[in-house]
């Protein structure tokens, strides 16, 4: 079944994009999405029925050379199967989706067969991103990781017209090649150091890494650290982490429903997942963590200042993703895996939706993208303005405080703050306190988005608004979907992701000490019963896995049974922060909804009850104003620093070096040493190649004769 | 068949040699014929050439052995191990394509065919070649045909690209034969694998008062670097590439790039690294150095081209760094890669200057501004080119990542600061590669002369339909060269690490 869901979208995206010549346009497009939607179901059934047991199924053999041994292979566990539900539902939706949105795209003549093309890339995207997500060792994982950047690059330039779609799609997929650069380094120092690069052998093998020094560049280090700071190097590429953000905001340049699918939901999360996926090796390196809880707090809140002012409706939901992942890294910088996670999943749904959203509102407003130009729609478009209010209080977190009642944001994004708290380290009370700023900036550009489109009067060119309309059925009918899923996925799954340590144990399959009575009893409060019938089947098998009964009731109840490399994700021994999450004080878990409060309550006074607050914030800061609205002025100083300069140098490298030193000093030192010879030839060659083919032959003749001469 | 080998190599030259004695004529019918006879010889050629690989035992060592004697009471002896046979392959595999695409090609063709022919017979002379001089005899006999077919079917500034080609290798050729005439003085054979059982004395010796560490290895390995590093090329002797291949025809520039760069690597192997192990131990930082530089250096120049064939070649000369690094490294990954690297580079190299002569042959330029908005009018030719492109930059699922992953692999064993200078050409290439896409395909066709320009014929396809084939095959499925290659690696090798550990205890007893 595994299988199926894995290559049932190549197979769609090689009869979609080669096959509709033969059968048409829209039955090729039916086929991709159909296959897709069977995809989603299977992983559904995978992700229910899943056990908890890791599971290895193998394909093909791959690279060998040597020690070296990869195959083609899927490794199936929680993860997994949470990825797997994410990616297929959201790319199931987005298919269909996209049979509305690129019914008629004013970028492409109608006897044109884009739409073909447009489906077959985004079923080989989510091919690419199954690939990644099932691997089981870290080339498979870079062959899906360097696929979805290839489809990435393929979907932003669709719009192939148009030079800004191309520089985006090139920009993206360069700097990604940035962050693989890191993920490449660490893949060889894996190896150099396990001599493979098999999840379970590396696993395996943490421990020992640890106390491993190794020589990198110009000194000794420890060896995990180098990896983990290699590896998220990668992660922090595909992630638009801080520094290598920039192609992101650009990547909006690709249609909508891509956005949604890919710069949204699945492939820029794949970092997350490439540190989660990383746990065992994390656990053990304590400066590469706090890198990746500084970066991803920093991220949080440089994004969301940015986010503030943008007026592009979808450079701000791009902005907002940025930040929200900065949210995972800081989750996942701090050792609570599960929260990452968690996030994730929710984000998932409820950003793939606003951009649905954002989408219907381009859709419905002719392909007008700036927010000024908006106002008053939520007449127009009812659904679509619903679905936008479900997305946006779900970003924002909004619930009822100190209970599990809420919209899905609410619950993760606490979560992750609760987390940064509990884990009482620097980074972990820098984080925190940037995460609640950022909380505020959430709810502030979320809110201003809502009221500036919806909200207030018709902005903009008359016409445009006289013909806005809402967007056919087969767009609203995803945008259902996903409300469902920003509404519900954070209380159903709270307990799962990040309940008391039993309950996140038996989900992610890791093996707890804990009586499984307890365990069965904590299950008494869970949500769903979907939920409660497989933490359930759970216990009874984590029961079984206990080896280890004096290491356990040391102090709160421990992950203490727990090896790398034994679940989906490995939480050492030492690390309580989830159980200090839990504890985290009353101000602590309120303060998020008050940091939302505080924004909703900024962006109704700026936006609706005095419109001309803004300007005058604006005009009074107008330095600080400027910075924000020119995203602190990174592309300029990247486009200083090293584009540029590389192209400068490439030229002079060419002129200069190939011109001027090599070709003149080699030509030089032959016409001075053998001026003679030249003279010579010259007269005898005329300069026919004959007469040096000639003069060829004659020399082997000669060096064949001389040979015989010494030899004998 | 005991001489299948050699009437592998040799059907070319006997086609050849049919063309120049029978062929009369230069009308179309005697032109057509022409075409059809190379295409039946190198087809015939590569046909044969697969029971070669049917019948070969991976680690087996020397097969297919034919030895016998020759003029001038010289032996000829050739046969293949895992490091030549697929090199064998690649020649015959590339060569009916490469007939295929002269199809159009109106001026001289019987000549032209001949040279084509005659270069077959030469290029795998030197992979098959189990004798000194045999060796040498095919490795600068290959260039007169090259000449030949950049001089005569070139473009406007050939005899300058010849010239340089001409001094480049003309020092490099004389020193290598010095350096044979030295391994026959001191060994007392021409026999290869007899020389690889030989050990060179790697005793310091004086040479004019200065003591050279590693004493005759040194200078023979400096010998050989010599020749091939002018053939690979690698940096700083590439220059004359870009030009060879700017003034080359199409045909002429899928055969300098795919196969007659491989021979610099191939004579790597089979002489520098396990004839001479003590000297490619000493200088094996020089060459890791120079090849991180090189692919850094080059892939920067590729950035700044605005000829595509140039940019191409200076793409070359940056994969055949991580080529000379992988060898280098001396590590099962890093040779694994480089001769994996080879075989691949011949496919996408070869493919990208087809690509390269599509368009020129119906726009006669290689400007890269002339062009622009191909996709609209070419969406085939537009997703081949995507595909030799992606190649090109390494994308995983097409062979040329597995050669550019293996060699860094083998690289970062060897050598951490190599590794990372040289993996940020994962960046560049990308750059390059991706820029010249976007120049060349994307965007809106607004060039008037490029109005009526069409897309694929039918013969193109098929010229690219197994180079496609190749690239996906053999990057979901790398197996395939590993297996074949991997053990004679693995030989390699360990008679190499055997080699310097006795080096080495000699050298001790000799201070002690």
């Amino acid at each position: 079944m595994e299988t199926i869901i894995l290559f049932a979208p190549l197979v769609g995206a090689l009869i979609c994009g080669f096959g509709w010549r033969f059968m048409g346009e829209v039955p090729a497009q039916w086929t991709a999405t159909g296959l897709l939607f069977l995809t989603a179901l299977l992983s559904w059934i995978v992700f229910f029925g899943f056990d908890g047991e890791t599971q290895r199924i193998q394909i093909l053999r791959w690279i060998e050379s040597g020690s070296l041994s990869t195959d083609w292979a899927i490794r199936m566990d929680r993860l997994t199967a949470i990825m797997l539900v994410v990616i297929t539902t959201v790319s199931s939706l987005v298919h269909l989706y996209s049979f509305g949105y690129m019914a008629h795209d004013e970028n492409f003549r109608d006897d044109e067969s884009y739409r073909p093309r447009f489906f077959a890339y985004l079923s080989f995207f989510t091919f690419a991103m199954l690939m990644l997500v099932t691997a089981d060792n870290l080339v498979q994982m870079f062959f899906g990781w360097e696929g979805v950047g290839v489809a990435s690059y393929l979907l932003i330039g669709f719009y192939y017209r148009k030079p800004s779609a191309n520089a985006a799609a090139i920009k993206a997929f360069v700097v990604n090649r940035v962050g693989d650069f890191g993920f490449a380094l660490g893949i060889f120092a894996i190896f150099f150091l396990v001599d493979s690069i098999n999840f379970e052998d590396i696993f395996a093998a943490a421990p020992e890494l640890a106390q491993t020094q190794m020589s990198f560049l110009w000194r000794e280090w420890n060896a995990m650290e180098v990896i983990c700071v290699l590896l998220f190097v990668g992660a922090m590429g595909k992630s638009a982490q801080l520094f290598l953000h920039t192609w992101l905001p650009d990547a909006m340049e690709g249609p909508t429903p891509v956005s949604a699918l890919i710069h949204a939901a699945t492939m820029v999360t794949a970092g997350v997942f490439l540190v989660c996926r990383m746990s065992p090796l994390m656990e053990f390196a304590p400066t590469a963590t706090a890198f990746v809880t500084v970066i991803g707090a920093t991220t949080a809140f440089f994004a969301a200042t940015i986010g503030l002012v943008q007026n592009d409706i979808k450079r701000v939901i791009a902005y907002s993703t940025c930040s929200q992942l900065g949210y995972m890294f800081a989750a996942a910088g701090v050792g609570v895996y599960s929260a990452a996670m968690f996030h994730l999943f929710t984000h998932a749904f409820f950003k793939a939706m606003l951009f649905l959203g954002a989408g219907s509102v381009i859709h419905g407003m002719h392909h007008e993208q700036d927010m000024r130009n908006y106002g008053g729609l939520r007449h127009k478009m009812p659904y679509t303005f619903w679905a936008m209010m479900i997305g946006t209080l779900a970003i924002t977190g909004v619930g009822i405080p100190l209970t599990h009642i809420g919209f899905a944001g609410f619950l993760s994004k606490d979560a992750i703050i609760e987390s940064t708290w509990g884990a009482h380290s620097g980074p972990g009370v820098y984080a925190f306190w940037l995460l609640v700023v950022a909380a505020a900036f959430t709810s502030f550009y979320s809110w201003r988005l809502m009221f500036l489109t919806f909200f207030g009067d018709a902005r903009g060119d008359r016409h445009t608004h006289d013909h806005a309309h809402e967007s056919p059925k087969i767009m609203l009918a995803p945008l259902g979907a996903l409300a469902l899923g920003a509404v519900f996925s954070g209380m159903l799954w709270f307990n799962s992701f990040f309940g008391d340590e039993e309950a996140v144990a038996n989900f992610f399959g890791l093996p707890h000490v804990e009586q499984t009575e307890e365990a069965a009893a904590g299950e008494g409060e869970g949500a769903s019963s979907a939920v409660e019938d497989l933490a359930e089947g759970d216990a009874g098998e984590a029961a079984e896995a206990v080896t280890e009964p004096e290491a356990g009731p040391s102090e709160h109840s421990d992950f203490a049974g727990n090896a790398p490399g034994v679940g989906a994700i490995y939480i050492a021994p030492d690390n309580h922060v989830l159980d200090e999450a839990h504890h985290s004080p009353v101000w602590v878990a309120v303060s998020p909804f008050v940091a939302m409060l505080l924004g909703l309550g900024a962006a109704y006074m700026m936006y609706v009850r005095r419109t001309d607050l803004p300007r005058k914030f604006a005009d009074s800061q107008p330095a600080l104003y400027r910075f924000l609205l020119n995203k602190w002025y990174f592309d300029e100083i990247y486009n200083a620093i090293f584009t540029r300069p590389s192209k400068a140098l490439g030229a002079f490298l060419w002129k200069r070096g190939d011109g001027n030193v090599i070709d003149g000093g080699i030509n030089g030192i032959a016409m001075g040493i053998i001026p003679f010879f030249t003279r010579l030839a010259g007269r005898a060659q005329s300069g026919y190649l004959f007469h040096y083919a000639f003069a060829m032959v004659l020399g082997i003749a000669l060096f064949i004769t001389l040979m015989t001469l010494l030899g004998s | 068949m005991d001489n299948l080998l050699s009437i592998i190599t040799f059907i070319p030259l006997v086609a050849a040699g049919i063309l120049a004695l029978f062929l009369r004529g230069d009308d179309a019918d005697a032109r057509a014929n022409a075409k059809w006879l190379a295409l039946i010889a190198t087809t015939a050629s590569f046909l044969l050439s697969l029971f070669v690989l049917a019948g070969f035992e991976p680690g087996a060592g020397f097969q297919f052995v034919e030895e016998g004697e020759w003029v001038l009471g010289f032996t000829y002896k050739v046969g293949v191990d895992g490091i030549s046979v697929l090199f064998v392959l690649l020649t015959t595999f590339l060569m009916p394509l490469v007939i295929l695409s002269c199809w159009e090609v109106e001026t001289r063709v019987k000549e032209y065919m001949i040279a084509f022919l005659v270069l077959e017979t030469l290029m795998l002379g030197v992979f098959i070649a189990l004798d000194l001089i045999l060796f040498y005899l095919f490795f600068e006999a290959g260039l007169i045909p090259m000449f030949l077919i950049i001089g005569i079917w070139g473009g406007a500034n050939r005899i300058y690209a010849a010239f340089k080609f001409f001094l480049y290798t003309f020092l490099g050729s004389v020193l290598m034969l010095v350096a044979m005439v030295a391994m026959y003085v001191d060994a007392g054979t021409t026999d290869i694998p007899a020389l690889l059982g030989h050990t060179f004395s790697s005793e310091t010796l004086d040479v004019l008062g200065f003591p050279v560490i590693g004493g005759l290895q040194t200078l023979m390995w400096l010998a050989f670097l010599a020749s091939f590093a002018v053939k690979m090329p690698m940096w700083p002797v590439h220059t004359w590439l870009p030009d060879a291949h700017v003034q080359a025809p199409t045909g002429g520039s899928v055969v300098l790039a795919a196969i007659l760069l491989k021979l610099g690597g191939y004579g790597f192997l089979r002489f520098s690294l396990p004839m001479f192990p003590v000297a490619s131990d000493l200088l094996a930082p020089l060459i890791l150095w120079l090849s991180a530089i090189a692919i850094v250096y080059t892939s920067l120049v590729a950035l700044a081209q605005t000829d595509m064939k140039k940019l191409i070649a200076y793409s070359s000369v940056a994969h055949m760094g991580y080529v000379t690094a992988g060898i280098f490294s001396a590590n099962q990954q890093g040779i694994d890669g480089a001769i994996f690297q080879m075989i691949s580079h011949g496919f996408i190299s070869g493919a990208l200057f087809l690509c390269v002569g599509v368009i020129y042959d119906r726009m006669h330029t290689r400007e890269i501004d002339a062009y622009g908005g191909l996709v609209n009018r070419m969406p085939a030719y537009a997703l081949i080119f995507l595909l030799f492109t992606m190649a090109n930059i390494g994308l995983p699922g097409t062979s040329g990542f597995v050669g550019e992953f293996l060699t860094l692999m083998g690289m970062f064993q060897a050598n951490t600061w190599v590794a990372v200078v040289a993996t940020t050409g994962v960046i560049l290439s990308a750059a390059y590669g991706l820029w010249l896409y976007r120049r060349v395909v994307m965007g809106d066709l607004i060039k008037e002369s490029l109005r009526s320009i069409t897309d694929l014929t039918p013969r193109e396809k098929w010229i690219f339909a197994p180079l496609v084939a190749m690239t996906l095959l053999l990057g979901v499925y790398p197996s395939l060269v590993t297996d074949r290659i991997g053990p004679a690696v693995g030989d390699l090798l360990s008679d190499y690490q055997t080699a310097l550990d006795e080096a080495e205890a000699s050298t001790a007893v000799a201070s002690n």
